[in-house]
C-alpha cells in the first residue's frame, strides 16, 4: 500500500532484531544494520529503494518478483536483495546495465498480463505495479500475449478460461483476478500478519491464482475474517477496498486511534476533504503495529448511518414522542429538570455514569460534573460490569489496577496461560500477535468452558485446554498454585527478593492443603487433575510465562479472587517485572482502562485515590474551587436499587447503554422508569434512551480531539479528523450542561483537560499533548521517575512495596444448577460484533452475524429434541427470552453460550443480580438455565419491541 | 533350478512380469522345482526382459525374452535362441566401472545376506569407527558431487550439516526423479535398496540426524514398494533403529511419496512438500543444510550420491577419487535414451567424450540415420551437436560449453529432428512444470512458446525476444527450472539456426 501525505516507508523486509551489528557498502555508500538484516532493507535504511513488488516490510521476505535483483562484487549470479541477508564488507550495486535489463525484461513479463488501464483503475495512483513499471522505465512490450488472466474473451470471441470475474461477495472489499500478480503479499499476510490462513494460491505455474478457501469458495463464504491485512499488503487494485472504489483515492490521512476494543489499534483515518474514504492500520501503532480488525478497519460506516441521531432532544415523560429542540433549549430544559430534583431530592438524588467509549478528557469531566457540580460521588462506569475485580485484585496484590506489560510483550513470552478470554474474537489483532508467536513455539494453555479458536486453528494448537465447568476459576486457579507450591516448582528466589515472605508461607500452607490439589477440585470443575499438573508445570518451568484474561475471569460473584489467584501464580513463578511475562487483562472497551484511571469509581478520585483521603481530594478542591464530598458515591447497581426505592432520581448517561449491558434488565427497566431525569448523551437511541426524558446527541471518536488509553496503560491520541455532524465534541456537550447548571468551565481544546489531569493525578504528570505528538503514545505512569512512560510495571519491585500473597478460598456461587435449570449459560462475544452492537449493528458487519444465538452441545440438543437452527426458549430465575440454536460441540455438555450483541435477544433478560463479592462486578459467566423448543419470540421481548418502538418516536420539527 | 529375471519397472513395462508366470507354468508343468530370483536390471535396456539362468559356469544371460522364448530355457541352454552368454563376459557390462551400482542386478534386492556376501554394511562397519569430522573427511576426500545435477561437493554440505548445532537434524534423500531419459535413481533402488539404506545411515551418523527420509515420486510404484521393504528388514536387523548395529547411533527412514510435481525435485521444493506443503521453491539463504525439513539442519542428496557413499568407505575415499576427470571424480552412471540403439544405463569413470558414449556405448542411433543431437542432463540440459562430441564427461567440461551432465541423462535424436519444436517443447515443459512462485519462470514460460511460435510463423522480431527471454529467465529465475530451461532453447537456436529460419522456408 502506497502512502499520500504521511508516507509509511516500507523497508521491504522485517527489521532484525540481533545486536550485532554489521557494516556494507551500497553503492559506495557505508551503511551499518543488525546482523539478518536484509539487502534491501539495509539500503532503504540509507534512502536506496531498490525496485520491488513481492517484498513489504509486514512479511518475511519472498524473493518471487524477481525485480530487486542486485550485484555483489565477487559473488556469481544476481542475488535477490530481499532475501540475502548482509555479509560484513560487501560490495553491492543496486543499479547497473545488466540489472537494469534484467528489471526491464520482468517488468516486460508482468506487464503482458496485465490490463493497461490504469487512468481507469481503481488503484491509479495507489499501485506499485504501475510506480515499478516507470522505476524500471519499460516503454514497451514486446510480446503478443495470447494467454493472458486479463481478457474475458479471445481475438475470436471466446471466453477466456484464464479470466475469472470479481469477486465482490465480501462487504469490504473485492478480489479482481484479473489485476493479480500473484505476488503471494496477501497470502502471506493472512498466514504471517493474521493468521487465519484463509487464502492460498492453487493451481501451478501460469495457472497460480490467490485462492480464498476451498474452489467451491468466495471470500465471503471463505475462512477469511475480513481482517484487511491482505488488502493493505496487496500492491494492486487486486485487493481493493469498496470505498476507494466508489470514492477514489483519499488525499489527506490523520492519525487517530481505532474506537473499539481495548487493544486500541492506531489507525490512519484517510480522507478527501470531510469524506472517509478508508481507515488502515497504522504501523507505527505500539498496540498493533500495522494491523487491524474488521471492526476498526472496515465498520466505521455507523458514523453515517441514518438511525445517527443529530438533533437534542426532550420529552416530558417517556410515554411522549421525542421533541427536537436547539442545544440550548435542551441544556435549559436538562438543567431545570436536575436542579429541580436536587431542590427535591438532595444533592445525593442524581448521578453519573462515565463511558468507557469517550476519551479520558470526556470521562475526566463526566465524574467531576458529579463531584464538582452534583456535589456527590455518584459516578459509575462500564467498568463496574466488566473489569472492576481487576482494579481491585491487581491494586491488592501489585499495587496498580492494570495490566504489567506491553503487547509487544508477547513476542518474548514462552508459555501463556489464557484464562475466560477468547482473544481472536474479542481482541483479534493481540490474538494475531499471539499466534504468530505460538508459531513460533510458544505454548498457550487455555482455561474456558468453550473450546474457542485459540485452543485449535490452523497452524496452532493449545498444549492444555483445562476446559472447567463455568464458575470454577477459583478452584483451578488454585490448584495450579497448589501443583506448582507442592511440587516445589516455586521462585523462591523472587518471592524472597519481592513478596512479603511471611504471607506467601500462608498462602502456600493454604494452597497446599489436600482439598487445593488437583485430583480434590476436578469434581468441581470437571478437568483432569494429571491435565492441571502437566499446565502447572508447563507455566513454572517452560520459560517466560505470561497469563492473559478476560471478562471470562472477572464477571463472576468470585471474579476478584480469580484475579488475585492469578496475581499469586505470577509471583509464585517470578513471571512478573520483564519482558514476556505477566498479568495481562485483555480490557473489553476501548477507554475501559482510561475511564477507570479518570476517576469514574464512586470511591476513587482519578488516578485510583480513596474519596476519604483529605490530602486528595485537596488538591482537586484547590483547582476545582469547591468541597468534595468525602463519602463514596453510589454503584449503578445501587443508583438503580435507590431509584425503585424513590431516593435516586436523575441520572446523566454518557455513552453507555446500561439496559443492555448491565444485568437483570427487567431492574434495569425499572429502575430507569422510576427517575425524574434521565439524560443519555449517545450517538442513537439506545435501548437506555427509551427511558430518558433528555437525549444529547453525542459525536463519533472521527470528531473529536482526546485520548484513549488501552490495555496496555498506553495513552493514544484520538484525533479529530472531520467537525462533529451534530456541532460538538461530547466534552463540549458536557461542560454546555456543567455550565447550565451554574459552573463555570471554559475549556477551549482537550489538551487544557489533560493538563488538569496531569497537574492533578501523580501517574499522568509527565503527560501533555506536546508529549504526545512527539513520542506518538505513553504508557502510565508516565511522570518525573518515568518521562517516557512505563512499558513493563513493576521492573525491580512491586508499586506497593512487597508483592502480597493472599489465601483464595474457593466459594461456590449461589446461582447453582438444579431439577428446573439443568444448563449453565455463559456469555461472551463475537469477531464481527462489539459490545452491545450499537455501532456494530449498524454496519455491513450484520452479514457475519445478523442474531445472537445459543450454542448448545449436541447432547443436550438432542435430549431437548432440539434440531439446528431451531428457535429455543432460553430460561432462567430472572427471566427468559427465545433466539435460535446452533448446535455445536465448542460447548460442553451442560453448558450453553450465547453473545449479547443484539437487543432483540436481551441476553441480560436472563442473567442474574449475582455479582463480584469486592466489585459488586455481575455474574455474567455463570446462569442456571433450562433451554427448550420454542416458536418464536417471548412474551417479554414482544412487549419489550412493542415499549422500544413507541419511545422512539421522534415528532417532526416545530416551524 | 534358479533363474533370474529382473522386477525393474523397465524390464516389466517389457514384459517381465508375464515371463516369470511363463517360467513358472513351464516348470510347474515340467515338474521342475525353480527358484525365480526377481533382480534389478542389468541395465541393458534393449535385452529386457533379461533372464539369466544359474549355471555351475556362472549366469547365463537370455533376452530379450518372449514367451515363446521361455520353455527354452528348460532345454539345451547354448541352443537358446536367444543366448547371449556368459552374463560376466558381456561387453557391455564387462567394460563398465561398477562401483555404486555393482551390486544391481547381481544380488536379490530384498536379501540382506546376498547384499552382505556382496561387500554391503563393509563401508557402514567402518563408518562406525570413525568419528564424525572423520567420516566427513573421507566424504569429501572422495571427491564425491551432487549426482543430482547441481555437482555441488557431497562432503562440504555434510561438515555443513554435521558442524549446524540444533535439537534435530535430517538427512533426506531426493527420490524424485523427474528428469526425461534418466533412471538410474529408481534402478538403484529397485535393485539394490540397502545401498541407499546404508549411505543414508553413514550420512546421519556424519551429521548427528537420527532421521531421514526418501522422497520417491509416485510414479515409481515398485520403487516405493522395494524400499518400504528393504526399511522394515533393515530396522529388523538392526540396520535402522535407536542403535544402528549396535553402535548407540539411532536412525531410522520413511519413506514419502511425491504427489506429481516435477518442480518438487528441487530441494527447497521437496522440502516444502515433504512438510506437507504446496511444492513451491524457497528462496535460498537460508541453505537447507541449515534450515532444511522443518527448518532444521538437513542434508538433501540424490539417491545416486547417498548411494555412491558406501562404495566409499568400504574401498576407501583414494580409491574412489582415483577414477574420474579433473574434479569430476569417481564413476557416473550414464543414462543413454532417446533414439539410440543401446539404451540403458552405463556406470563408468567421467572423462569419456560425448562422442564414444552416443556413438560407442550407444551405438548410434536406433533408426539408423544420422545423429543430430544430443540433450544432456534432462528437458533442461543443452542440446549438443556432433561439433561437440570431442566434449569429456565431465561437470567443468559440460557446463564451459555452454551445457550441464545433470543427472547423466542422454537423450539421442537423428536429423529428422526440428530442434525449433525442441526449443518450444522446452518451454512448454516448463510453463507446464513452473511452481508458479517466481515470474520469469510462470509468465516467462508462456510468453516463450508463445513467441518460439512466433518464430515458426517467419515473426523476424521474434527471434531477439526470444533471447532477452532467455536472459532474463536464467539470470531472474529463483530455482532450475526457470533457471536452466534456456538452456535446451538457447543451444538449439545457437547450434542448429537453420531450424529457427523460417523465413527463407516460407519465401522458398
Amino acid at each position: 500500500m502506497k502512502d499520500f501525505i504521511i508516507p509509511d516507508r516500507d523497508f521491504g523486509t522485517p527489521d532484525a532484531k540481533s545486536k550485532q551489528m554489521v557494516t556494507l557498502t551500497i553503492d559506495g555508500f557505508d551503511v551499518t544494520v543488525p546482523e539478518g538484516t536484509s539487502i534491501m532493507r539495509a539500503a532503504a535504511e540509507i534512502g536506496i529503494a531498490v525496485p520491488k513488488l513481492c517484498a513489504t516490510d509486514s512479511v518475511d521476505a519472498f524473493g518471487s518478483c524477481r525485480l530487486c535483483l542486485v550485484q555483489i562484487e565477487g559473488r556469481n549470479g544476481t542475488p535477490a536483495s530481499c532475501t540475502t541477508p548482509v555479509t560484513a564488507g560487501i560490495k553491492v550495486q543496486t543499479q547497473n546495465a545488466k540489472l537494469e535489463k534484467l528489471r526491464k525484461g520482468v517488468m516486460e513479463l508482468y506487464i503482458s498480463d496485465h490490463p493497461l488501464d490504469c487512468l481507469t483503475c481503481s488503484a491509479n495512483g495507489d499501485c506499485e505495479l504501475q510506480d515499478m513499471a516507470g522505476a524500471v522505465g519499460l516503454r514497451d512490450v514486446r510480446y503478443q500475449a495470447i494467454d493472458t488472466h486479463f481478457k474475458p474473451k479471445d481475438h475470436s470471441g471466446i471466453a477466456n478460461p484464464q479470466w475469472n470475474p470479481k469477486d465482490d461477495s465480501n462487504p469490504y472489499f473485492t478480489y479482481d483476478p484479473a489485476k493479480c500478480i500473484v505476488c503471494s503479499r496477501c497470502v502471506r499476510a493472512c498466514e504471517e500478519v493474521q493468521g487465519t490462513f484463509a487464502l492460498t494460491i492453487s493451481g501451478r505455474g501460469f495457472d497460480s491464482r490467490v485462492s480464498a478457501g476451498l474452489a467451491s469458495d468466495n471470500f465471503l463464504s471463505s475462512e477469511c475474517v475480513s481482517c484487511g491485512a491482505c488488502v493493505a499488503a496487496c500492491p494492486t487494485a487486486t485487493l481493493q477496498e469498496k470505498s476507494v472504489i466508489e470514492l477514489g483515492t483519499p488525499l489527506r490521512s490523520v492519525i487517530t486511534t481505532c474506537a473499539y476494543c481495548g487493544v486500541g489499534c492506531t489507525f490512519k483515518a484517510e480522507l478527501r476533504g470531510a469524506e472517509l474514504v478508508r481507515m488502515t492500520p497504522y504501523k507505527n501503532g505500539k498496540a498493533n503495529r500495522g494491523h487491524s480488525c474488521v471492526k476498526g478497519r472496515f465498520a466505521y460506516g455507523y458514523a453515517s448511518h441514518k438511525d445517527r441521531i443529530l438533533s437534542p432532544m426532550i420529552r416530558d415523560s417517556i410515554n411522549d414522542p421525542w421533541q427536537e429542540v436547539s442545544w440550548s433549549d435542551a441544556m435549559e430544559f436538562a438543567a431545570r429538570r436536575m436542579k429541580a430534583i436536587i431542590g427535591d431530592h438532595g444533592r445525593h438524588s442524581v448521578g453519573v455514569i462515565t463511558s468507557s467509549r469517550c476519551t479520558n478528557e470526556e470521562a475526566y469531566l463526566v465524574q467531576k460534573l458529579t463531584r464538582a457540580v452534583f456535589m456527590n460521588n455518584n459516578t459509575d462506569t462500564c467498568a463496574r460490569v466488566c473489569h472492576s475485580p481487576t482494579g481491585y485484585g491487581l491494586g491488592q496484590t501489585f499495587g496498580t489496577s492494570a495490566g504489567t506489560q506491553d503487547f509487544d510483550s508477547v513476542e518474548q513470552t514462552d508459555v501463556v496461560i489464557m484464562i475466560g478470554a477468547n482473544p481472536t474474537d474479542g481482541h483479534p489483532v493481540f490474538a494475531s500477535r499471539l499466534k504468530k508467536r505460538m508459531r513460533q513455539g510458544a505454548k498457550l494453555i487455555v482455561v474456558d468452558p468453550r473450546r474457542t479458536d485459540i485452543v485449535e486453528s490452523p497452524h496452532i494448537k493449545a498444549a492444555h485446554h483445562l476446559a472447567l465447568t463455568p464458575g470454577t476459576n477459583v478452584a483451578i486457579v488454585t490448584a495450579l498454585a497448589h501443583v506448582i507450591v507442592t511440587e516445589g516448582l516455586f521462585d523462591e528466589t523472587f518471592i524472597r527478593e519481592r513478596c512479603d515472605w511471611d504471607e506467601f508461607q500462608d498462602y502456600a500452607e493454604f494452597v497446599s492443603q489436600p482439598q487445593n490439589a488437583p485430583e480434590a477440585v476436578q469434581f468441581l470443575t470437571g478437568v483432569k487433575p494429571e491435565e492441571v499438573r502437566a499446565a502447572a508445570r508447563l507455566y513454572a518451568l517452560g520459560g517466560n510465562g505470561s497469563i492473559y484474561y478476560g471478562l471470562g475471569v472477572t464477571e463472576h460473584s468470585q471474579g476478584s479472587t480469580t484475579v488475585i489467584g492469578i496475581a499469586n501464580l505470577a509471583m509464585l513463578t517470578g513471571n512478573i517485572g520483564r519482558p514476556g511475562v505477566g498479568v495481562n487483562p485483555l480490557r473489553g472497551q476501548n477507554n475501559v482502562q482510561g475511564s477507570c484511571d479518570m476517576g469514574s469509581f464512586p470511591h476513587e478520585l482519578p488516578g485510583y485515590r480513596h474519596v476519604k483521603g483529605d490530602a486528595v481530594r485537596d488538591i482537586f478542591q484547590k483547582i476545582w474551587g469547591v468541597t468534595i464530598d468525602s463519602e463514596p458515591g453510589l454503584r449503578i447497581p445501587n443508583m438503580l436499587d435507590a431509584a425503585v426505592e424513590g431516593t435516586f432520581k436523575g441520572l446523566y448517561c454518557q455513552g453507555e447503554d446500561i439496559l443492555q449491558s448491565d444485568p437483570d434488565t427487567k431492574h434495569v427497566a425499572a429502575g430507569l422508569a422510576a427517575m425524574d431525569c434521565v439524560i443519555v448523551h449517545d450517538l442513537f437511541l439506545n435501548e437506555t434512551a427509551n427511558y430518558a426524558h433528555v437525549f444529547l446527541p453525542g459525536s463519533t471518536f472521527l470528531e473529536k480531539d482526546g485520548t484513549f488509553t488501552n490495555a496496555e496503560r498506553r495513552i493514544n491520541r484520538v484525533r479529530k479528523v472531520m467537525a462533529p455532524r451534530q456541532d460538538y465534541a461530547d466534552w463540549e456537550i458536557t461542560q454546555l450542561f456543567a455550565n447550565a447548571m451554574g459552573a463555570d468551565w471554559t475549556y477551549t481544546h482537550p489538551a487544557q483537560i489533560m493538563d488538569e489531569i496531569a497537574l492533578t493525578t501523580p501517574s499522568f504528570a509527565g503527560v501533555s499533548y506536546e508529549k504526545l505528538e512527539e513520542m506518538g503514545s505513553v504508557q502510565w505512569p508516565c511522570n518525573q521517575e518515568a518521562p517516557e512512560g512505563t512499558p513493563l510495571m513493576h521492573v525491580d519491585g512491586f508499586v506497593r512495596g512487597k508483592g502480597r500473597f493472599i489465601n483464595t478460598e474457593y466459594v461456590a456461587t449461589d446461582e447453582r444448577t438444579g431439577p428446573r435449570f439443568p444448563l449453565l449459560l455463559t456469555t461472551g462475544r463475537i469477531l464481527s460484533q462489539y459490545n452491545v452492537g450499537a455501532q456494530t449493528r449498524r454496519t455491513a458487519n450484520v452479514v457475519w452475524h445478523a442474531e445472537d444465538v445459543l450454542e448448545i452441545h449436541p447432547h443436550d440438543a438432542e435430549l431437548r429434541g432440539i434440531k439446528d437452527g431451531d428457535w429455543v426458549r432460553l430460561a432462567s430465575r430472572s427471566g427468559e427470552t427465545t433466539l435460535h440454536a446452533q448446535i455445536t460441540d465448542r460447548v460442553t455438555p451442560g453448558v450453553v453460550y450465547t453473545t449479547f450483541h443484539h437487543p432483540d435477544t436481551q441476553a441480560n433478560v436472563i442473567t442474574t443480580d449475582y455479582s463480584d463479592w469486592a466489585t459488586n462486578c455481575p455474574e455474567y459467566k455463570v446462569t442456571a438455565v433450562q433451554v427448550a423448543p420454542s416458536n418464536g419470540p417471548s412474551e417479554w421481548q414482544q412487549e419489550y419491541t412493542a415499549q422500544a418502538s413507541l419511545a422512539r418516536r421522534i415528532l417532526p420539527a416545530a416551524e | 533350478m534358479k533363474i533370474y529375471l529382473p522386477l525393474d519397472s523397465a524390464a516389466v513395462a517389457l514384459g517381465a512380469d508375464e515371463i516369470a508366470a511363463a517360467i513358472h507354468a513351464n516348470a510347474e508343468a515340467k515338474g521342475i522345482s525353480l527358484t525365480i530370483v526377481r533382480n534389478g536390471s542389468r541395465g541393458m535396456v534393449w535385452l529386457e526382459p533379461l533372464a539369466e539362468v544359474e549355471t555351475p559356469a556362472g549366469r547365463m544371460a537370455f533376452g530379450p525374452m518372449t514367451i515363446a522364448d521361455v520353455p527354452g530355457l528348460f532345454g539345451e541352454l547354448s541352443a537358446h535362441p536367444k543366448a547371449l552368454g556368459l552374463t560376466d563376459d558381456l561387453p557391455w557390462l564387462k567394460a563398465q566401472t561398477r562401483l555404486t551400482f555393482a551390486r544391481v542386478g547381481v544380488i536379490d534386492p530384498l536379501s540382506l545376506s546376498d547384499y552382505q556376501a556382496q561387500g554391503g554394511l563393509t563401508g557402514l562397519t567402518r563408518a562406525l569407527t570413525m568419528d564424525r569430522p572423520a567420516i566427513v573427511a573421507e566424504v569429501i576426500a572422495s571427491g564425491l558431487r551432487g549426482r543430482g545435477g547441481a555437482g555441488f561437493p557431497t562432503g562440504i554440505k555434510w561438515k555443513t550439516v554435521s558442524e549446524a548445532r540444533a535439537d534435530r537434524k535430517y538427512i533426506v534423500c531426493n527420490a524424485d526423479e523427474g528428469d526425461s531419459a534418466t533412471f538410474a535413481d529408481r534402478m538403484l533402488m529397485e535393485g539394490d535398496p540397502f545401498t541407499l539404506i546404508e549411505g543414508m545411515v553413514i550420512a546421519g551418523v556424519a551429521c548427528g540426524a537420527s532421521k531421514g527420509f526418501v522422497y520417491i515420486r509416485s510414479e515409481y510404484p515398485v520403487a516405493i514398494r522395494v524400499m518400504q521393504d528393504a526399511l522394515a528388514i533393515a530396522r529388523a536387523a538392526d540396520v535402522l533403529g535407536p542403535s544402528v548395529l549396535g553402535s548407540g547411533h539411532a536412525f531410522d527412514v520413511e519413506v514419502r511419496v511425491g504427489a506429481g510435481a516435477y518442480v518438487c525435485g528441487e530441494e527447497t521444493s521437496l522440502l516444502n512438500s515433504l512438510e506437507g506443503k504446496r511444492g513451491v521453491v524457497r528462496a535460498k539463504p537460508p541453505l537447507p543444510a541449515l534450515q532444511g525439513f522443518m527448518a532444521k539442519p538437513t542434508v538433501v542428496n540424490n539417491v545416486i550420491s547417498l548411494a555412491s557413499v558406501p562404495v566409499i568407505f568400504e574401498k576407501g575415499a583414494e580409491f574412489y577419487q582415483s577414477f574420474g576427470l579433473g574434479r569430476s571424480r569417481g564413476t557416473i552412471p550414464l543414462q543413454i535414451a532417446g533414439n539410440v540403439k543401446h539404451g540403458g544405463l552405463y556406470e563408468i569413470a567421467f572423462g569419456l567424450t560425448l562422442g564414444e558414449i552416443v556413438e560407442v556405448i550407444g551405438g548410434g542411433t536406433a533408426s539408423g540415420r544420422p545423429v543430430k543431437a544430443v540433450q544432456v542432463g534432462g528437458p533442461l540440459g543443452a542440446y549438443f551437436p556432433p561439433a561437440l562430441f570431442d566434449t569429456p564427461f565431465g561437470y567443468e567440461e559440460f557446463s564451459g560449453k555452454a551445457g550441464l551432465i545433470g543427472h547423466a541423462g542422454l537423450t539421442v535424436f537423428d536429423d529428422t529432428v526440428d530442434m525449433l519444436k525442441q526449443a518450444r517443447f522446452a518451454m512448454e515443459f516448463c510453463a507446464i512444470e513452473s511452481c508458479g512462485k517466481c515470474t520469469p519462470c510462470r509468465i516467462g514460460a508462456v510468453r516463450g512458446v508463445e513467441t518460439v511460435d512466433r518464430i515458426a510463423k517467419g515473426d523476424p522480431d521474434a527471434i531477439a525476444l526470444l533471447t532477452d527471454l532467455c536472459d532474463t529467465m536464467k539470470a531472474g529465475s529463483l530455482c532450475a527450472l526457470g533457471g536452466f530451461t534456456p538452456y535446451p532453447v538457447m543451444s538449439a537456436l545457437t547450434h542448429f539456426p537453420a531450424d529457427f529460419n523460417r523465413m527463407k522456408v516460407a519465401a522458398a
